[in-house]
C-alpha cells in the first residue's frame, strides 16, 4: 500500500517496532485449517433444536396454531405458539436501547407473536426437536391459520390518513420525528439569497447484511445454580448479557455470554434477537441446552436489514458554488418493530449531511415510520453511508449547475486543513484532516486527464461503451462514543471500552479486551500495541475476548470503535502496567523512578545502561512479592475503562471509473481509487483489507443489492441466488493510498477504518454512472443500477423533463 | 437409514445416514469435521466446498449416499500431518491477508486448490471467474485473487 505520512505521523511511529508495519494475522491458522469453532460447530449433550415457524403473511391475525402434524414427526417433542410461550417472558419485550425522543412510539415486541403477525418472517410458533432435520420438518408441518390484514409496505404513503396501521393501538405509523435545526431562520435566509439551489430525492433501498455465517444460538442452563451460558454468533456479547438479564429476569451475575468465532457481522449481529431470548428462556425452563441455527433464506427476514430511507436534500449556494446551507428531510423505514438501535441509525448520519464541506447553515429532520417489513437496524456504516450518498450526489448536481468539475466544486467547499479542530454547523467538533490533499492524491492516482480524453473520444464516436468518473469525498464519525454525548442522544448505554493487561509470572502477557472481533484481527493488532510498549515479542502476548467470564466488562465491536476506543484502553492499561513496573524497578535499583528509562524491555537509570532490570525480572518480582515497595499489591496488571472525549473523523476521497454499456445497461467498474485518512495505522495490512471489503459492500449497494418486496409485503430476494452479493467476478481491483492526519482525540492518533469503504463507495459508483450517461440526458440513477434499471433510465430519458433529478 | 462407506481425508469411514442427509451435514454432524461451513440453502455461496475424488464440489448439493465409495477431502485433510505446516494454498491465503472472518475460507481454499489443479495457467480474470461460486463478504476478493495467483505461480515454477 502506497502510504504517505506527515511529519507528525512519522515522529509518532518511528520509535515503534511493530506499530505501523504490516503484520500477518495470528487469527489465520485456526481459520485456515477449519479448527476455529463457529456457533454451529459447537455441540452439547442432550441439546434440543429449535425450529421457528415464521409468518408467511406481511400482516395477519393469528387465528390458530395447529401442531398435530408436527408432533407426529419423529424427534419433534413440542410445538409451542406465541401464547404458550408468553409466560416465559411475561410482558417483557425485546429491547430497544435507543428511545431517540421522549415521545417515540415503541410498541411491545415479543420474541414470538401472540395475536398478530406483522411482517413476513415474524415468529409465530416454535418446535423443539432432537435433531436439525426434525426441527426443520416440524416447523414446516405446523399449520397456522391467518386472517390477512392490509399491509403497509411503502414508507412514503405510510403516513397517509387512509394508510393501514402496522400497530393499531398507536393510531399512526409514525415512530418519531427528530429535528436538528440549530438556526432555522438562517437556513431560510441562505436559501432565499442563493444563486444556485439544488433539490433532489434519493432512495436508499433496503439491504440484507448477509455475513457469510448466518446467525446461531446455543443456550446451556446450569440447573443447580440457576446459571445460563449463552453462546451466540453475536458482535455484542456484553450488551447481550445485560439485555438477557433485563429481558428474562435472570440475575446478570448468573449469565455468561460467549461469542465463539463469528463469521462476519457488518452490524446485523449488533442486536438482541428473538432467537437469543427464545433459546435462553426455553433452556432455563426445560433444563436442557437449546440451539438454533439460522438458514440463509430464514436470514432474509429474521435478521435485520439495512438502509431503507427516502432522502430529500436541498443545497443553497452562491454564484461560485460555495454552499451556504443544506436542508435534509429524511423518511426512514423502521420495519415492523424497533430492534436494539433501529431508531438511532438514521440519526448517526443526521450530523453529517454537510459532508466534508464547510457549510454554515444546517437543517436536518428525520421522520421514522413503521411498515410491515423486517425491522431495520445497523448495517455497515449505519446512517453515514446514507448521508454521504445524499451530499455527494447533490454536490455533483451542483457542479453541473455551476459549470465546474466535480473536483473543483469539492475544493471550493472543503473544510480547510487549518480549520481543525473544526466546529460543524451540526454541532460536532471534527478532530483533524486535510481533505484537499487527500483529493489531490486521488485525482493524481486516477489519471483523470487520460480518462477524460478517452471519455470525450468515446462520446464523440457515439460509442455504446461510455466512460464515467465518479467522486465521493466523505467524512464519518467513528469511535462511538463519548458517554455524555450518547446521553444527550437518549442512548441507553455508555460508549467506553475496557481493557486489562496482565503480566504473568513468566513475563508472558494476557490482554483482555472488551472489543469483540469477528474478522477484524484485533488479536494481532492489540498484541502489536502492547508488544511495542513493553518492548517484548507480540507472540508473548495473548489477547482474550468475547467471553464475559473472561472479559466481564466491555461494550463490544461496532461503529468502527474498536481501535480508537478499545485499542486506546489497551494502550492506556499497558501504560499503567509500565508505571507500576517502573516503581518495582526503581525499588530494585534503589533509584528515583523519575531517573529511570525503559529501553528495549529493560529499565535502567538514565546514562547507566549496564545496571538494567529486564521486564521479566519485574514480572517475577511482582509474582514472588519477596521484595516489593512497601504497601504495593503483589501483581503486575492494570485495568482501564476509557471513555473517549470525542468521536473520531476518518475521511477520504474515492474515485470510481465505470464503463456503461448503453445497449445492455451493464455497468463495469474499470478502476477504483481510494485515498483514506484513518489516522495513524497500527497494521496497514488490516487497514487495506477493511477498505477492500468495505468498498465492495458499498459498490454492491450501488450496483447489485436490493431487498425486494412485493406490494403486499412478500420478500422476493430470499436467497443468495436472488439477492446479489457480488462474487470475485464482479469485484473491481482497488488501488489504495492513505494520508495520515493523526487524531488528537486519543494517544495513538487513530481514527478507525471498519466502515470507511462502505460509506464512500456507493456515491462514487453512482456518480460515475450518471457522469457516463449525462450526454444522453440522464441526471439521476436509482440504486441498484442493475442492467435493467440503467437500460430503462437511458430509454425513458426522452419522456422526462430535462435538467432535474427531482 | 442407509449404510455408506467413503474415504474421508484418507481414512475409510462407515456411516448410517438418512437417504436425504446432505453430504455437508454428514461431514459436520456425523463425522464432526466442522471446518466445512454452511453459508446458504441454495447452492450459491461455496462455503461448503470439498474435494470429491479430487474435484471441487459443493457438499450441500450432494446427498451423503451419493458419496458412497468416493474419496472426500475436506479442509481438515490438506495441511501437513498433525497440523505441521499449512498447505501452500492456505499459506498463500495467510500471506496475502485473503481472509478476515474466515467463514468462507475453507470452501474458498478448497475451490482454489481444485481451480489451480485444473487450470495451471491462470490469470486474474481466470481466478475471478473460477471462484465465482464462492462468496466472501469480508475481503472484497482482491487479496484472495492475489493469493491464488501466487500459489498458482509458485506451482508453475516448480513444475
Ligand atoms: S452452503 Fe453449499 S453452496 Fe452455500
Ligand atoms: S473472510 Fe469473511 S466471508 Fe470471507
Amino acid at each position: 500500500m502506497n502510504t504517505t505520512m506527515t511529519e507528525t505521523e512519522e515522529a509518532a511511529t518511528t520509535s515503534y517496532t511493530h506499530i505501523g508495519k504490516a503484520r500477518l494475522r495470528r487469527e489465520d491458522p485456526a481459520l485456515l485449517t477449519g479448527e476455529a469453532r463457529f456457533i454451529d460447530d459447537l455441540t452439547l449433550p442432550a441439546e434440543l433444536w429449535l425450529g421457528i415457524v415464521r409468518s408467511t403473511e406481511a400482516h395477519a391475525k393469528i387465528l390458530g396454531v395447529d401442531g398435530r402434524a408436527a408432533l407426529e414427526i419423529e424427534g419433534v417433542s413440542e410445538v409451542l405458539s406465541g401464547a404458550d410461550l408468553a409466560p416465559l417472558w411475561g410482558e417483557s419485550a425485546l429491547p430497544c436501547a435507543w428511545p431517540v425522543t421522549d415521545d417515540m412510539a415503541n410498541p411491545p415486541h415479543l420474541p414470538v407473536a401472540t395475536s398478530v403477525a406483522k411482517y413476513v418472517g415474524d415468529a409465530v410458533a416454535v418446535v423443539l426437536a432432537t435433531s436439525r432435520y426434525a426441527a426443520a420438518d416440524g416447523a414446516a408441518a405446523v399449520l397456522v391459520d391467518y386472517e390477512q390484514l392490509p399491509a403497509v409496505t411503502d414508507i412514503e404513503s405510510a403516513l397517509a390518513t387512509d394508510a393501514p396501521l402496522v400497530h393499531e393501538s398507536l393510531g399512526t405509523n409514525k415512530s418519531y420525528t427528530w429535528p436538528l435545526i440549530p438556526n432555522p431562520e438562517a437556513v431560510d435566509e441562505a436559501f432565499a439569497n442563493a444563486a444556485h439551489t439544488i433539490s433532489e430525492r434519493y432512495v436508499q433501498q433496503r439491504l440484507i447484511p448477509a455475513p457469510m455465517e448466518p446467525r446461531g444460538v446455543l443456550a446451556s442452563p446450569g440447573v443447580a445454580n440457576g446459571e445460563l451460558t449463552l453462546y451466540s454468533a453475536t458482535q455484542v456479547p456484553h450488551i447481550l448479557k445485560v439485555m438477557t438479564a433485563v429481558t428474562l429476569g435472570i440475575p446478570e451475575h448468573k449469565i455468561r455470554v460467549v461469542a465463539p468465532s463469528v463469521g462476519g457481522g457488518f452490524g446485523c449481529k449488533l442486536n438482541v434477537y428473538a432467537e437469543e431470548i427464545l433459546c435462553s428462556a426455553l433452556a432455563m425452563d426445560r433444563g436442557v441446552p437449546v440451539r438454533w441455527t439460522e438458514g440463509r433464506s430464514e436470514a432474509a427476514t429474521a435478521t435485520i436489514q439495512g438502509r431503507g430511507q427516502v432522502q430529500h436534500i436541498e443545497l443553497a449556494a452562491d454564484t461560485d458554488g460555495k454552499v451556504t446551507a443544506v436542508r435534509v428531510k429524511l423518511l426512514a423505514d423502521m420495519g415492523a418493530y424497533l430492534q436494539l438501535v433501529t431508531p438511532g441509525v438514521p440519526l448517526l448520519g443526521g450530523f453529517l449531511y454537510h459532508g466534508c464541506y464547510d457549510i454554515p447553515n444546517y437543517s436536518f429532520e428525520c421522520t421514522s415510520v413503521f411498515t410491515n417489513k423486517t425491522p431495520t437496524d445497523a448495517y455497515r456504516g449505519a446512517g453515514r453511508p446514507e448521508a454521504t450518498y445524499a451530499i455527494e450526489r447533490a454536490m455533483d448536481s451542483l457542479a453541473i449547475a455551476v459549470g465546474v468539475t466535480p473536483e473543483e466544486i469539492r475544493s471550493r467547499n472543503f473544510i480547510a486543513a487549518d480549520a481543525f479542530p473544526y466546529e460543524s454547523s451540526a454541532g460536532l467538533v471534527f478532530d483533524s484532516g486535510d481533505y484537499q490533499t487527500v483529493l489531490d492524491k486521488a485525482v493524481a492516482m486516477a489519471n483523470l486527464d487520460t480518462v477524460r480524453t478517452e471519455q470525450t473520444k468515446r462520446r464523440a464516436d457515439k460509442s455504446n461503451k461510455l466512460l464515467g468518473i465518479g467522486f465521493s469525498s466523505y467524512v464519518e464519525m467513528c469511535g462511538l462514543a463519548p458517554s455524555r454525548v450518547l446521553a444527550s442522544l437518549n442512548y441507553g448505554a455508555g460508549g467506553w471500552e475496557a481493557a486489562t493487561v496482565r503480566v504473568l509470572p513468566t513475563a508472558k502477557v494476557q490482554v483482555i479486551t472488551g472489543s469483540t472481533p469477528h474478522g477484524q484481527g484485533h488479536e494481532t493488532s492489540w498484541s502489536m500495541i502492547v508488544a511495542d510498549k513493553l518492548g517484548i515479542d507480540p507472540d508473548d502476548i495473548e489477547v482474550l475476548h468475547s467471553d464475559t467470564a473472561i472479559s466481564p466488562t466491555g461494550l463490544d465491536t461496532y461503529g468502527s470503535r474498536s481501535l480508537s476506543v478499545g485499542g486506546t484502553a489497551v494502550f492506556m492499561a499497558t501504560d499503567k502496567v509500565l508505571d507500576k513496573a517502573r516503581l518495582i524497578a526503581a525499588h530494585q535499583l534503589e533509584a528515583n523512578e523519575g531517573d529511570l528509562e525503559y529501553v528495549d524491555g529493560s529499565f535502567n537509570v538514565k546514562g547507566t545502561p549496564t545496571a538494567a532490570v529486564p521486564f521479566a525480572a519485574i514480572a517475577f518480582a511482582a509474582f514472588t512479592a519477596h521484595d516489593l515497595p512497601d504497601g504495593m499489591e503483589p501483581n503486575l496488571e492494570a485495568h482501564v475503562t476509557y471513555d473517549p472525549p470525542n468521536f473520531t473523523f476518518p475521511n477520504g476521497t474515492h474515485i470510481a471509473i465505470v464503463e456503461v454499456d448503453t445497449q445492455t445497461g451493464d455497468v463495469a467498474i474499470v478502476d477504483y481509487v481510494a485515498v483514506d485518512d484513518c489516522g495513524n495505522q497500527i497494521n496497514p495490512l488490516i487497514v487495506e483489507g477493511q477498505i477492500h471489503g468495505g468498498v465492495l459492500q458499498g459498490a454492491a449497494q450501488a450496483l447489485y443489492e436490493d431487498a425486494v418486496y412485493s406490494e403486499d409485503g412478500q420478500i422476493v430476494t430470499v436467497n443468495l441466488g436472488d439477492y446479489l452479493v457480488p462474487s470475485a467476478a464482479e469485484a473491481p481491483t482497488y488501488r489504495l493510498a492513505s494520508h495520515v492526519t493523526p487524531s488528537p482525540t486519543n494517544p495513538m492518533g487513530v481514527k478507525g477504518v471498519g466502515e470507511a469503504g462502505t460509506i464512500a463507495a456507493a456515491p462514487a459508483v453512482i456518480n460515475a454512472v450518471v457522469d457516463a450517461l449525462r450526454p444522453l440526458g440522464v441526471t439521476d440513477m436509482a440504486m441498484p443500477a442493475s442492467p435493467q434499471t440503467v437500460w430503462n433510465t437511458i430509454n425513458n430519458v426522452n419522456n422526462e423533463a430535462p435538467g432535474g433529478a427531482s | 437409514m442407509k449404510s455408506i462407506t467413503l474415504a474421508v481425508n484418507g481414512t475409510e469411514r462407515k456411516l448410517d445416514v438418512e437417504p436425504r442427509t446432505l453430504l455437508v451435514h454428514a461431514l459436520r454432524d456425523e463425522l464432526r469435521l466442522t471446518g466445512t461451513n454452511i453459508g446458504c440453502d441454495s447452492s450459491s455461496c461455496g462455503a461448503c466446498t470439498v474435494l470429491v475424488d479430487g474435484q471441487s464440489a459443493k457438499a450441500c448439493t450432494m446427498f451423503a449416499v451419493q458419496a458412497e465409495g468416493t474419496s472426500i477431502t475436506t479442509i481438515e485433510g490438506i495441511s501437513g500431518a498433525e497440523g505441521a505446516g499449512l498447505h501452500p494454498m492456505q499459506q498463500a491465503f495467510h500471506e496475502h491477508h485473503a481472509l478476515q472472518c474466515g467463514y468462507c475460507t475453507p470452501g474458498m481454499v478448497m475451490a482454489a486448490i481444485s481451480l489451480v489443479e485444473e487450470y495451471p495457467e491462470l490469470d486474474d480474470r481466470g481466478v475471478r471467474h473460477g471462484l465465482e461460486g464462492n462468496l466472501c463478504r469480508c475481503t472484497g476478493y482482491q487479496n484472495i485473487v492475489n493469493a491464488v495467483l501466487a500459489c498458482a505461480g509458485a506451482k508453475e515454477e516448480q513444475s
